[in-house]
């Protein structure tokens, strides 16, 4: 008799797909300015690193939030024996707020209608749980974050259609797109549930135009099915255009109270907002109250430490704190995602023009030997073993076409990305160099001299010392 | 038109069970020793809130466990931005470590096998997952914490069936249970693929001991199924006999001859009282199940925040012996208080050392030895006597008359008041407060018509409690 459940067997995990066999070649060389100069950059890593001190003072200026205590007494105790799966008011109450204002305070949002979960990994799961049966189908716009093959279907036996996007028009959703993807479902016999958009979008790095939006909001309705709006990088918006929440046009567009406002439904984190993944604050915002119930209690399964609750409630209700955190970070972000920007070009390497999130959508289509995904895993390769830069192939996220790459820019220090940067321009020029001479790529990437003699040119060390397809 | 799933819209979650008036009666008038001292008595709630003084002086006196105090906000970055599933080296290792000390250094555990969930409430449902398929089914023996129905088949679609334990050997699990259990699974077609022990056990306060516990891996390792042991008690035992971990057991080549088959539920909220924190183990010696629930750990890891704190405290080896050794004379003498002020008004209960309650024999109480009966007896506790019991139907007791109370989550005084209140229950349904045999089997009869009048008086006069469906559900606690 088999002992473990199929789930266990499946891959359904997607801890195979190359996105995380990167992280873990990052993972047994890591890059370290001083101990490791010549290891592996880390640039598959959608972290905001960037505003730390900015949270570090304010702690340093409200002990008590951490300690424990409220007006100097202790409610350890309280805190401690909280586990009301409804979660604390006061954070509850400062999170609507701080949602609110990242969608410039043009949108109402009811705490009660929040549920608190473990990470958006867990809110994600969890809204599958609650909107659809096992074998029924969500429509997701491609590409999208490798990890929504786990928390969408692993455990819910839930499937994926994707919506194809390409770089013809920017990778934007079209309703002809969205129409063909609700046909492919019906051919493969499945039930459509819902679509499930990123805004802004990961990998792209662009929010969600009101036209792609307003499709959306038609679509849905057409088909009678929900539509879930990923909002965790709603906070990292750095240049026009503002960001525009589905809320946002379902209020634009008189639909509160209607059926529509129960089908739509935002997944919330302050994990790359606030740069704090650890403490695994993630949300479910929805107008149905059936969805928020059923949520809530299935949020018993990986509810945010009342420790870390408080604390928040203390920081997120710091208005003044808020304002000038959120205003700062997207400065710096602004600033680091030019610095990438021009570092690429400096290489001739072009990205997806983007105004949000933690990374470009980088074209190295011209770089490839083939128009083939096969193609794109080869270049991939020599830059992780060669260049030493983890970057995530599009593949991985489900691209239509092969070439692209999501590369992160806020997840290092600014030394670390100029090294980068250095890195790319010497592997990129001798590619070209390779063309100019009219080699045969292969051949160049066949173990010869020329390949150790740029090892060793770049690196300064014996070419022995790189182990190729571990 | 968009639907939900079925998940989402059936009664899995548990919470309209009946169990719950009993939470909404508190919720709707809880007791409070000066503004509302008439209140209902939560005495449903398997909360330990008797050491809280001695955590508080320790995180005083270590702010930077805190992390984030002026002595340690340079820690800050490295712990808020640490998502690793595997989890902050130093909370596993001192989670083991803590274990062992709990185990009274009996065991060792391998800190790389140790895997985070949101709680036991998560650790179970992850297990599940992991070791069953939709429509397989799990043993559990009788009576069982309520909130199993809801972690180990909602979501996951699996199966629980009972294994019946009595009260003739004090709800002892035998191997005839077992046996019978699994073999009217095979009658059912029903594929088995796990026994849960709960030890110590919740609701009994008890501890297995030694020859149960290799019976049951005896069982399990003939069936070829998993054992699932949830020791999420094993640090409140007070009382001899001394507490025996399945992981003992696992090291009994003679007994345990697949490792693969064993798995260790745990958490913080029993043993430190923090269920708040959401602090949840998985121990399983199989490397799939080890690498498999790690993965799922994303859907609930513990946060860094509360790792950290965890680990500064849990590897102070003064402060753990210091808190192990209060927190058992605390619980002791608290269960004595209870056990024996049942007892002078000749209400028996299971006599048990360890857990947050006592498991109390009413049957003499009943109208009629029926779960109506039961469920009449228990409005009356409620309505009348204001004290939020749990009724042993519940936890899926075969035999009517057994309630739950707990007594570690309140003070002594709340405790006294409760206590009273019983007394004085008891004196008007039996007349006495110190029945014998005899006389308890005649003023059985008595008190039946006795009750019998009360409780229509009872049914008959208008109830104000809300209804149901104007309360937020009473489940609000993780577990209960």
């Amino acid at each position: 008799m088999k002992l473990l459940s199929k789930k266990v067997k499946c891959n359904a995990h997607g801890q195979d797909s190359s996105y995380f066999l990167g992280w873990q070649e990052y993972e047994k060389n890591p890059y370290n300015e001083v101990r490791n100069p010549r290891g592996i950059i880390q640039m598959g890593l959608a972290e905001n690193q960037l505003s730390f001190d900015l949270l570090e003072s304010w702690l340093a200026q409200n002990p008590d939030a951490v300690g424990f205590k409220k007006n100097g007494e202790s409610i350890l105790k309280e805190l401690a024996l909280h586990q009301d799966y409804r979660g604390l008011p006061a954070f509850k109450n400062a999170l609507a707020e701080f949602m609110e204002e990242i969608r410039g305070n043009k949108v109402r949002l009811k705490s009660e209608n929040l549920v608190l979960t473990a990470g958006a990994t867990s809110a994600n799961e969890t809204l599958m749980f609650c909107l659809a049966d096992p074998g029924n189908a969500f429509l997701l716009p491609t590409p999208y974050y490798p990890g929504f093959d786990r928390d969408l279907r692993w455990r819910t036996e839930i499937q994926i259609v994707p919506i194809q996007c390409n770089s013809s028009n920017g990778f934007r959703i079209t309703g002809s797109a969205l129409e063909e993807a609700y046909k492919e479902a019906e051919r493969r016999n499945l039930k459509v549930k819902g679509v499930l958009v990123t805004n802004p979008s990961n990998p792209l790095g662009i929010t969600l135009s009101l036209h792609e939006l307003n499709l959306l909001v038609n679509f849905i309705e057409a088909k009678g099915i929900h539509l879930i709006s990923d909002e965790i990088y709603s906070g990292l918006v750095f240049n026009s255009p503002d960001f525009v929440s589905v809320m946002e046009v379902l209020m634009n567009k008189n639909y509160m109270n209607t059926q529509i406002w129960n089908q739509i439904h935002i997944v919330y984190s302050l994990s790359k907002d606030l740069g704090i993944p650890g403490f695994r604050v993630g949300a479910i915002y929805s107008n149905d109250k059936e969805v928020v119930s059923a949520a809530t209690k299935m949020s018993s399964f990986g509810l945010v430490s009342s420790q870390t609750q408080y604390l928040l409630s203390a920081m997120l209700s710091d208005k003044k704190f808020t304002k000038t955190y959120v205003s700062e970070n997207r400065k710096r972000l602004k600033h680091r995602q030019e610095m990438l920007i021009r570092g690429l070009r400096n290489a001739g390497i072009r990205c997806l023009e983007s105004n949000a999130g933690l990374f470009c959508w980088v074209d190295m289509r011209h770089l490839l030997s083939s128009n083939t995904f096969e193609a794109e895993m080869e270049i991939w390769k020599k830059i992780i073993y060669e260049v030493g830069l983890n970057i995530s192939p599009g593949s991985s996220c489900h691209c239509a076409e092969p070439g692209w790459f999501r590369v992160c820019f806020a997840n290092m220090s600014e030394e670390t990305l100029n090294c980068a940067m250095q890195r790319i321009k010497v592997f990129v020029n001798s590619e070209c160099k390779t063309n100019v001479n009219g080699s045969n790529r292969n051949q160049f990437w066949n173990k010869n001299s020329r390949r150790k003699s740029l090892a060793n040119w770049v690196f300064g060390q014996s070419f022995h010392d790189y182990k190729y397809e571990r | 038109m968009a639907f939900l799933s079925k998940i989402a819209t059936n009664n899995g979650h548990g919470e309209n069970s009946s169990y719950f008036d009993g939470w909404k009666a508190y919720d709707s008038d809880p007791f409070h020793p000066t503004k509302n001292i008439h209140g209902v008595i939560q005495m449903g709630l398997a909360e330990n809130q008797l050491c809280f003084g001695v955590i508080q002086e320790w995180v005083e006196n270590n702010p930077k466990a805190s992390i984030c105090t002026p002595q340690g906000s340079n820690g800050f970055k490295d712990i808020s931005n640490y998502q690793d599933y595997h989890g902050l080296p130093e909370f596993r290792n001192s989670v083991a470590r803590f274990m062992e000390k709990v185990r009274g250094n009996k065991v060792k555990f391998n800190p790389d096998r140790i895997v985070m969930s949101g709680g036991a409430t998560g650790a179970h449902e992850t297990l599940a997952f992991c070791l069953a398929d939709p429509g397989e089914a799990f043993l559990v023996p009788t009576p069982y914490y309520p909130g199993y129905d809801r972690d180990l088949r909602w979501r996951t679609g699996i199966q629980l069936l009972p294994v019946v334990c009595e009260s003739s050997n004090e709800f002892m699990l035998t191997r005839e249970a077992l046996e019978d259990a699994y073999e009217e699974a095979q009658k059912a077609n029903i594929k088995v693929k796990g026994l849960i022990l709960n030890n110590p056990s919740n609701p009994l306060g008890t501890v297995m001991d030694r020859d149960t516990l290799r019976d049951a891996m005896s069982f399990i390792t003939e069936k070829n199924i998993h054992l699932i042991c949830d020791e999420i008690y094993s640090g409140t035992v007070f009382n001899e006999p001394g507490f025996i971990s399945i992981a003992e057991i696992a090291e009994e080549g003679a007994v345990c001859k697949n490792r693969d088959l064993i798995h260790i539920v745990y958490s913080l909220s029993k043993d430190l009282g923090f269920p708040g924190f959401r602090v949840g183990i998985i121990y399983s010696y199989n490397d799939a199940v080890v690498n498999c629930a790690r993965k799922m750990s994303s859907f609930g890891l513990v946060s860094t925040q509360t790792q950290h704190l965890i680990a500064s405290m849990l590897s102070d080896d003064v402060f753990v012996e210091k808190f192990l050794d209060e927190s058992a004379k605390r619980l002791a003498e608290r269960h004595s208080l209870f056990f024996r002020g049942l007892a002078k008004v000749g209400i028996e209960s299971l006599k048990g050392n360890a857990g947050l309650y006592c498991w109390i024999d009413l049957r003499r109480l009943l109208k009629e030895p029926t779960f109506e009966a039961e469920m009449e007896l228990w409005h009356l506790i409620i309505g009348e006597v204001k004290l939020n019991v749990s009724p042993g139907a519940s936890f899926h007791c075969s035999e009517p008359g057994w309630f739950r109370a707990c007594f570690a989550n309140m003070d002594d005084e709340t405790l006294r008041i409760a206590l009273r209140r019983i007394h004085k229950f008891v004196i008007q349904k039996t007349g006495s407060d110190q029945p014998t045999r005899r006389e308890q089997y005649k003023r059985s009869k008595l008190e039946i018509s006795l009750s019998f009048r009360r409780l229509d008086e009872f049914t008959m006069t208008p109830r104000t409690l809300a209804s149901p469906h104007s309360m937020t559900s009473p489940l609000v606690r993780a577990r209960t």
